[in-house]
């Protein structure tokens, strides 16, 4: 716990993305590949013509709920709250095409891209948590939360 | 077969990783957006967390030929900074922030939270089908 920040989660964080830089580096030092899973999810239902043989990227992306659901059963369950499923389509969709368009997401830009010191994806990454950042803000000021 | 072992334990431990974290919890990373409102900084120690075995990994990366098991590293070679990328990253951004979600967390909750996951990944799988027949690359 954090003075101040009574939510935080600082151990579980930092073990938690231990673990997430841990799998990217095996992707890395293993296949030679980006974990990326905007990329990877999108190669793995036939939505991108690059990347790596579609068979990884569908293990890779199935691993990610294997995973889940192996800690879940070894721990008192993982609690999450969801949006409304109205909010959740229409955030969907934005950040299938957003990721896209912009050539990856929070795991490639964010955790590969920003480890290997890549301009592009230190400009990505600061972008992106600014637009989130600008969003939950204005849906604070609009009452939306 | 070695390589589809690695990528599913890869991909494993990366969805382990982001439910241990709470990352597989959107309103946890929507606090983490929220700096007007109950401020969460645990998606930071995430972040943090994971750039420790990626910085390393990068460095052992110059130093070797190829990966363990595979012939050649294949990893993006683009330079350009231009407007596909700060468009799509900000367009990006603003559904991270309405959802909580972002892909790997969205993916791995299919198996923790199937009927809240599952409208969030089918629409994202929408928005990347739209810009894959609309958009050239």
């Amino acid at each position: 716990m954090i003075a101040g920040f009574p939510d935080a989660q600082p151990i579980a964080g930092l073990i938690g993305g231990l673990m997430i830089g841990l799998a990217a580096a095996i992707m890395l030092l293993g296949l030679g590949r980006i974990a990326g899973v905007s990329g990877l999810a999108a190669r793995a239902i036939g939505l991108s013509a690059s990347g790596p043989p579609r068979g990884v990227a569908i293990a890779f992306t199935v691993g990610l709920p294997v995973g889940a659901v192996l800690v879940a059963l070894l721990s008192d369950g993982i609690p999450a709250t969801f949006p409304a499923p109205g909010l959740l389509i229409v955030a969907g969709l934005i950040v299938g095409f957003g990721t896209r368009l912009g050539s990856g997401c929070t795991s490639g830009h964010g955790v590969c891209g920003l480890s290997r010191l890549s301009r592009r994806s230190i400009v990505a990454t600061a972008l992106f948590m600014g637009s989130g950042f600008a969003t939950v803000a204005l849906m604070r000021l609009t009452g939306m939360i | 077969m070695m390589r589809i072992i690695i990528a599913l334990l890869s991909g494993a431990l990366f969805g382990g990783g982001l439910a241990i974290s709470g990352m597989a919890d959107p309103m946890r990373v929507r606090a983490f957006l929220d700096l007007f409102g109950a401020w969460d900084p645990t998606l930071a120690f995430v972040m943090g967390g994971a750039m420790i075995p990626m910085a390393l990994a990068w460095m052992v990366q110059r130093r070797v030929s190829r990966p363990f098991a595979d012939r050649a590293f294949a990893l993006p070679d683009t330079r350009a900074i231009d407007g596909k990328l700060a468009l799509g990253a900000i367009v990006f951004g603003i559904g991270w922030g309405i959802g909580g979600l972002c892909p790997g967390p969205a993916i791995a909750s299919l198996a923790l939270s199937p009927a809240a996951a599952a409208p969030f990944v089918l629409a994202m799988l929408g928005g990347m089908a739209i810009h894959h027949f609309t958009i050239k690359s």
